[in-house]
């Protein structure tokens, strides 16, 4: 008789706590550095090779533990130390490069000073050192999908397995399959990929489909720009993703499971396909899952880069050999989907949900959030804002909550202006939604979009009508061309803030543009036409000011449109002899004027801003005006005198 | 673009590669992502191959190809340039980076030097935002990019390359001026 999943499991668990308490009762230090895309970035190779020659070195017996990514992306590359000879708790170092690997491998490891300057914070409460709970970026998150992120290694599934993964498919499995997908349903989770689709209600219609052969599609193309957590996910615990797959299909009665994830995120790719390797070995994956009597295997396909086909349609289309374009529902992917067989789609959060809601139970879920919107949610916080990175929030906190206590409020003490919340088919809010609170429902009301969670923070000096240009390109060009609304009608709105931003606006434009996002809107069959006018239609009507004065006055008060701006310098604040803004100038547009000062030629200046940025902070000479006319006319000198004077500038130089 | 000798003997390890994989035609996108890993991008005759393998027509199969961002149709330089054009990356002057790049290497987006030695393409979203503005040169990332950054960029993959040669030649150190001309001020 073959033997319960509980006990396969106990054999699994053992073999991993075994390996866990090798690690944990090895004596010297051991290194965790984070090793996600975001950190490689960042430097994280080059740390990792500088404690390795560090090590070997000193001779430091010391372990290095590559582990995912911890979502401070702010702070990469991230490296936690933890000496337990030292005396000192486990600590959290931000900005580890090469050379303050190699110092902290000499002073912390070798000699025990934890140079507290370089710390963030201990990982743990303790007497000695402040701990980074005692931080808002720490405290004011829940983490529940990203809990195991960072902390353990993805490229080992028993790391995974030591932290308790895979129990709650080993509970699953002998328990009925109504069972399970009741207990999502009471739960009220809903789909995380941005429309907030109940999932329960998915499974239960994908179980009750007719059919003998089903699928389970976790929907991994993250094409929105500005959102990185599936991928984050995906490279830091690929494992939760396939444990909450395979619960699904014992859920629905599915065989095969697909993870549909974009071939531009490389390190994803080979992670998760490792982890599915390394699953199959385990028995966790194949004939019979864990020894029970139900067989599940899981492929990876890379997704091409289509926007289009995170719809989930388009995306079985995709996996079929064709071009994504999607299709009319109903019937819906549950009833005939992948081949015409009953299909499952869910987001990577989605399924990464899961495990947890099964471990510990649907009134723990229900506790978190809001009542109709249940859990967590991500989102990936960048742009102006002081700690940039990935957020898990309860569902319900305020925007003010996330933008301000938790990632820091915005740099340099610029005013905030806007905030764009779930990318190309979301919106931008104003200073008025900040307490609203963060959910399915309300970021709908406003006018924005939950989306896949990437929110970008804008300050004073953003351009409302340029983030709604952007937006519209992304999504003109993404348009897969079946509807002639959104073909066209996104054409024409490109046309429209193309003109306003180049100072060319019409009287009757905003008019032109509310009308025509409507139009857009009823016309589209799928998500993506159906909501690609909301960047225009919530910056229309929430930032109207940004958009009346480039109709009118031929000026961008964000001072972003480069056709409406132009750089001079502040002869009254402009050094002599300081050469800062020539020097760095790609287009040579920078000249000497008559008193040896500096002057921009308007004609051959590309606008960059390189300037601004190169002039010392105690001249800050460089202007910036909209519209252009306003900038001060200076001369250049005539070839010949300017030369003389620039020979006469090197020699007293010299002299 | 003719194809290059060594492009000619991949495609024949193409064909014979072709032979252990699936016909059927959910294995199209998988056949063509392998077909670019290798020759970098799709050649007419790798294209013909594939048609001939899955039995569809070439039609088809551009129809299919050109649908999705991932596919290219000219080869890339050697050290193929994306620059990132994200929400972040915009906000924070990505378009002006990529504006930098096009003016030095004096080509556009989607085009390859006539060396071949640098190509340059926009790319969504790298998912590195909190490094806004990104560009890849290579296998490199550089984060928080500089328009005066970009000058360095390739003058130091250029100096690079001019290094291995003289590795490999095992000449003597030319002298300075045989550096690569980079067009002044263009």
């Amino acid at each position: 008789m073959s033997p319960l999943p509980q006990q396969t499991y106990q054999r699994l668990r053992q073999e991993a706590d075994r390996r866990r308490r090798e690690f944990a009762e090895f004596p010297g230090p051991r290194i965790h550095i984070g090793m996600a895309t975001c950190g490689i970035a960042a430097g994280a190779l080059e740390t990792r090779t500088a404690f390795e020659e560090a090590l070997t070195e000193f001779d430091i017996p010391a372990r290095i533990h590559p582990v995912g990514c911890c979502g401070h992306c702010y702070a990469e590359p991230v490296v936690i130390i933890d000496h337990p000879a030292s005396g000192f708790p486990p600590i959290f170092y931000p900005e580890v490069n090469a050379g303050k690997a190699r110092m902290l491998a000499k002073l912390f490891l070798k000699e025990g000073d934890p140079r507290l300057e370089h710390i963030l914070g201990a990982t743990v409460a303790n007497d000695l050192v402040p701990s980074v709970m005692e931080f808002p970026r720490f405290n004011l998150e829940r983490r529940m999908v990203m809990e195991k992120c960072g902390r353990i290694d993805p490229e080992d599934i028993h790391d995974y397995i030591a932290e308790g993964g895979y129990a709650a498919l080993a509970q699953a499995l002998p328990r009925l399959p109504a069972a399970i997908v009741e207990e999502i349903e009471s739960a009220g989770l809903r789909g995380r990929g941005g429309a907030g689709f109940p999932t329960g209600r998915k499974w239960a219609l994908a179980r009750d489909a007719a059919g003998d052969e089903k699928f389970v599609i976790c929907n991994a193309d993250e094409g929105d720009p500005g959102a990185y957590m599936d991928r984050t996910l995906l490279e830091s615990n690929p494992h939760q993703i396939l444990e909450g797959m395979i619960i699904c299909g014992h859920a629905v009665g599915a065989q095969r499971g697909i993870i549909y994830v974009r071939a531009e995120y490389p390190l994803a790719v080979r992670i998760v396909t490792q982890a599915v390797c390394q699953a199959r070995e385990l028995g966790l994956l194949g004939r019979a899952v864990l020894g029970a009597p139900f067989g599940f295997d899981i492929d990876v396909f890379q997704g091409s880069g289509a926007f289009v086909c995170g719809e989930e349609t388009a995306l079985t289309r995709s996996i079929e050999g064709f071009r994504g374009m999607p299709v009319a529902r109903p019937p819906y992917p549950v009833q005939r989907g992948l081949d015409g067989k009953p299909t499952i789609v869910n987001n990577v959060k989605t399924f990464a949900c899961v495990p947890p809601i099964l471990e510990n139970g649907t009134e723990w879920f229900r506790a978190i959030g809001t009542p109709s919107s249940p859990g967590t949610a991500i989102f990936s916080v960048v742009g102006s804002v002081v700690h940039p990175g990935l957020v898990e929030i309860p569902m319900g906190a305020s925007l003010r909550t996330l933008i301000f206590d938790i990632c820091g409020g915005i740099p340099k003490k610029k005013k905030f202006k806007a905030v764009q919340i779930g990318g190309p088919s979301g919106g931008c809010l104003s200073e008025a939604f900040l307490d609203t609170p963060i959910d399915f429902d309300s970021l709908t009301r406003a006018g924005a979009m939950m989306g896949s969670g990437g929110m970008v923070v804008m300050d004073e000096d953003a351009c409302q009508v340029d983030v709604a240009r952007f937006f519209i390109d992304f999504t003109q060009k993404e348009s897969c061309g079946k509807c002639t609304f959104c073909r066209i009608g996104t054409r024409h709105l490109l046309g429209i803030l193309e003109r306003l931003t180049q100072g060319q606006g019409r009287e009757g434009d905003l008019e032109l543009l509310g009308q025509l996002s409507q139009d857009i809107q009823t016309g589209s069959l799928c998500g993506l036409g159906k909501t690609a006018p909301n960047p225009v239609l919530t910056s229309l009507r929430y930032f109207r000011e940004d958009y009346e004065a480039h109709v009118n006055e031929k000026r961008c008060p964000g001072n972003m449109c480069r056709p409406l701006i132009a750089y001079y310098i502040d002869l009254a604040r402009c050094a002599r002899g300081c050469n800062a803004c020539e020097g760095c100038c790609p287009v040579d547009a920078v000249f000497i004027t008559r008193d040896r000062k500096r002057g921009i030629d308007q004609v051959k200046c590309v606008k960059c801003g390189e300037c601004v940025t190169a002039c010392p902070p105690e001249y800050n000479a460089v202007r910036r005006v909209s519209p252009p006319h306003l900038a001060p006319v200076v001369e250049r000198p005539p070839m010949g005198e300017n030369s003389s004077k620039l020979e006469a500038e090197s020699s007293t130089k010299l002299g | 673009m003719e194809l290059r000798d060594g492009d000619i003997a991949k495609l024949d390890d193409l064909r014979s590669a072709l032979q252990q994989m699936g016909r059927e035609r959910g294995r199209l996108i998988p056949i063509l992502q392998r077909v670019q890993e290798q020759l970098s991008y799709l050649p007419p005759a790798a294209i013909e191959l594939v048609a001939e393998h899955l039995q569809i027509p070439a039609s088809e199969i551009y129809g299919v190809a050109t649908f999705y961002n991932q596919f290219r149709f000219n080869p890339p330089g050697r050290h193929p340039i994306k620059v990132c054009l994200g929400t972040a990356c915009h906000v924070k002057g990505g378009d002006i980076i990529l504006e930098n790049f096009e003016r030095k290497l004096q080509i556009e987006e989607g085009q390859t030097t006539p060396d071949r030695e640098f190509s340059i393409d926009r790319v969504a979203c790298v998912g590195c935002c909190a490094l806004a503005p990104v560009a890849i040169v290579g296998e490199t990332l550089y984060g928080k990019m500089q328009p005066s950054k970009v000058e360095g960029i390739v003058l130091r993959v250029r100096i690079e390359k001019e290094q291995q040669e003289r590795d490999q030649c095992g000449h003597e150190p030319s002298p300075p001026a045989d550096l690569p001309a980079t067009p002044a001020g263009s």
